[in-house]
């Protein structure tokens, strides 16, 4: 039996350290004092201080963060119109548009990149933040979809009629009710859209601007000249960020879930 | 219940996209402050009636009226009508306040003013303390009363309850059962209620309409419903009942059980084949020799009140409501009175 559980600790141990090592590793010489990428020689923080005064990168970051956030926002907007749209529809009809839905998902991101490319030459739209913008919409919609339809459908449809029935019309109905009942559908949507828009690469290669650079791309062409510490640097503070946030999402669906259990026990404590 | 006509459903019928006709014509006037119950089996359209009413659903033939006006076409929000819905549809991410208030905040009333009235309607439906709770934290009953004041807060003509005790248990319903009369005789208003249990439906209404496959079958007070119910299905939706072929021979007399029995209705055509209905407490339980059927008893079952006893008479089994009770395997002779034998057209559909 013990013998069964260290062999089963030292596996764990094993997944772990594949999965985690490389990060580590990168963590550490972001610290390190000197440009090798295998020796370690003293402490510093020369690299944030680097890293903070390279415009290229500040830039970028901000652009980065700008777009995420505005196409974020744009395709939660037209993906939680379209789930609800969809929710309406009859069973067929919606069976198709959520194939059509899912298509862009599972479909190569060089084949969006490149016909986006191809779509805005012939619109004769100018590379920039708007067809970054445009393109970043564009993949985002399917996944706000796939958030927000599930919560439409666990809904009581009861829900919006008793809306109605006390007053709304049908449109206050839904920002009345309908909304709130999928608001953690739509903020899964939306977190989503934008760690999606950060995230990408392929599809931002072909679709940016000589002046218009996200992250990805700064990172990847200064990587391509030689990988300074200052990357290191940069994806550490990447790293911590995103965990920060995935902690705080899992300390607060955890409240929620302990918040139910509780309304539970009261209700079976008395009527 | 007062005399002028509130609601008024004339030809009513209601065909799905797939053709599937769910109403089939159906006629009914609904008084002012009357309580009435649609009752029937689940897929008879009591539903689809009430939701017609409500505005969720539009007849694809037939107009509705309400205080003489044609409402047809006119959206739910725009009807002087409150609905309290199966599983009670409560707004999950508002409280108990909010909840109750959401219709008066709709219209844009006061604060102060939908802060009283709140608080009323809190406390007749017995709720007052329990404003700032959350949904989730309340008991099926306490939803229930949420959902009823919800609706009533908006002062309504007509209440519209579709089947709203369903989720409760026995004793509760019970409770709930007597606190809707009561509120219903208070505040002077319309309900309309649906159910597919009977003695709900008897307990509660003024009159009941018993459906089935989208028709009415019978519209009528619970006695009426109970004591001349218009076909065998009725009689044997509404409690139970011996249901037993017969041939009509002449007026007020009947064969049924392979003997002659005078009964008391007329009207038939000589020798008409018919169902004969008898209801299991109007059985008299005999001597097995002077009796004109006798049968062997089958089953003794203590209910409380009475003993439930299932005799073997030629192949039909017959069910009897007794104070007193039987040996199994006795023999037993069984007597109705003219007056509680009921004679029944037979059905064409069934």
């Amino acid at each position: 039996m013990k013998k069964h559980k260290i062999l089963s600790n030292a596996y764990t141990a094993l997944v772990m350290a594949f999965l985690y090592a490389p990060i580590i590793v990168l963590m550490i010489f972001s610290f390190n004092d000197s440009k090798s990428r295998n020796t370690w020689s003293g402490f510093t923080l020369r690299w944030y201080q680097d890293l903070f005064h390279d415009e290229e990168i500040i830039q970028a970051l901000m652009l980065t963060l700008v777009v995420a956030v505005v196409s974020a926002v744009f395709a939660t907007l037209l993906g939680t119109a379209a789930a609800i749209g969809l929710n309406k529809m009859n069973k067929r009809l919606r069976s198709v548009f959520m194939t059509l839905n899912y298509l862009p998902m599972v479909n190569p991101d060089i084949i969006t990149g490149v016909s986006l490319m191809l779509l805005f030459t012939y619109l004769r739209l100018k590379f920039g933040v708007t067809t970054l913008i445009l393109a970043h919409i564009t993949f985002s919609v399917p996944y706000v979809v796939l958030n927000v339809m599930p919560k439409l459908r666990s809904m009581d449809k009861h829900i919006y009629e008793a809306a109605l029935d006390l007053g709304c019309s049908p449109l206050t109905a839904y920002f009345k009710v309908v909304i709130p009942e999928i608001m953690p559908g739509i903020m899964s949507g939306f977190l989503m859209a934008l760690t999606f828009s950060m995230d990408d690469f392929v599809v931002s290669y072909f679709v940016n601007g000589s002046s218009s650079q996200t992250l990805p791309l700064v990172v990847y062409s200064q990587t391509r000249r030689r990988v300074t510490p200052k990357i290191n640097a940069l994806s550490t503070i990447i790293f911590i960020v995103v965990l920060g946030i995935l902690v705080i999402n899992n300390i607060y669906s955890a409240r929620k879930e302990q918040q139910l259990l509780a309304g539970n026990r009261a209700k079976k404590e008395g009527h | 219940m007062k005399e002028n006509i509130l609601i008024s459903l004339k030809d009513i019928a209601v065909e799905f996209e797939d053709g599937h006709r769910v109403l089939k014509g159906i006629n009914l006037d609904i008084h002012d402050e009357e309580f009435v119950t649609f009752l029937g089996p689940s897929g008879c359209g009591k539903t689809t009636t009430l939701r017609i009413i409500g505005g969720f659903a539009e007849p694809t033939e037939g107009d509705i009226f309400f205080d003489g006006k044609k409402i047809n076409g006119v959206p739910p929000h725009k009807r002087n009508i409150n609905t309290v819905f199966q599983r009670y549809a409560l707004f999950p991410h508002l409280n108990v306040f909010d909840n109750v208030a959401f219709g008066l905040s709709v219209k844009k009333m006061d604060k102060k003013l939908i802060a009283r009235k709140v608080k009323e309607m809190l406390e007749l439906v017995n709720l007052s303390g329990f404003e700032n709770r959350n949904i989730n934290q309340l008991s099926g009953g306490q939803q229930q009363r949420v959902a009823i004041a919800r609706a009533l807060v908006n002062e309504p003509k007509v209440l519209l309850l579709d089947e709203p005790l369903g989720a409760l248990d026995l004793k509760l319903r019970k409770d709930m059962q007597t606190e809707l009369m009561r509120i219903q005789k208070s505040l002077k208003i319309t309900f309309i209620y649906v159910t597919h249990d009977q003695e709900e439906a008897l307990t509660m209404s003024d009159r009941v309409v018993v459906m089935k496959d989208g028709q009415i079958l019978q519209i009528g007070t619970p006695q009426d419903i109970y004591n001349e119910p218009v076909n065998a299905f009725v009689a044997d939706f509404i409690g139970e009942s011996n249901i037993i072929d017969g041939v009509m021979y002449e007026d007020y007399e009947v064969e049924f059980a392979g003997q002659a029995f005078k009964c008391v209705d007329k009207g038939f055509a000589p020798n008409e084949r018919v169902d004969v209905v008898i209801r299991p407490e109007d059985i008299i339980v005999g001597d097995y020799e002077t009796s004109p059927i006798s049968g062997v008893v089958e089953s003794v079952v203590f209910k409380g009140v009475h003993y439930e006893i299932t005799v073997d008479a030629h192949g039909y089994k017959w069910l009897i409501h007794s104070t007193l009770s039987q040996e199994v395997g006795a023999l037993i002779g069984m007597n109705v009175k003219p007056f509680d034998i009921h004679i029944m057209k037979k059905m064409e559909v069934r």
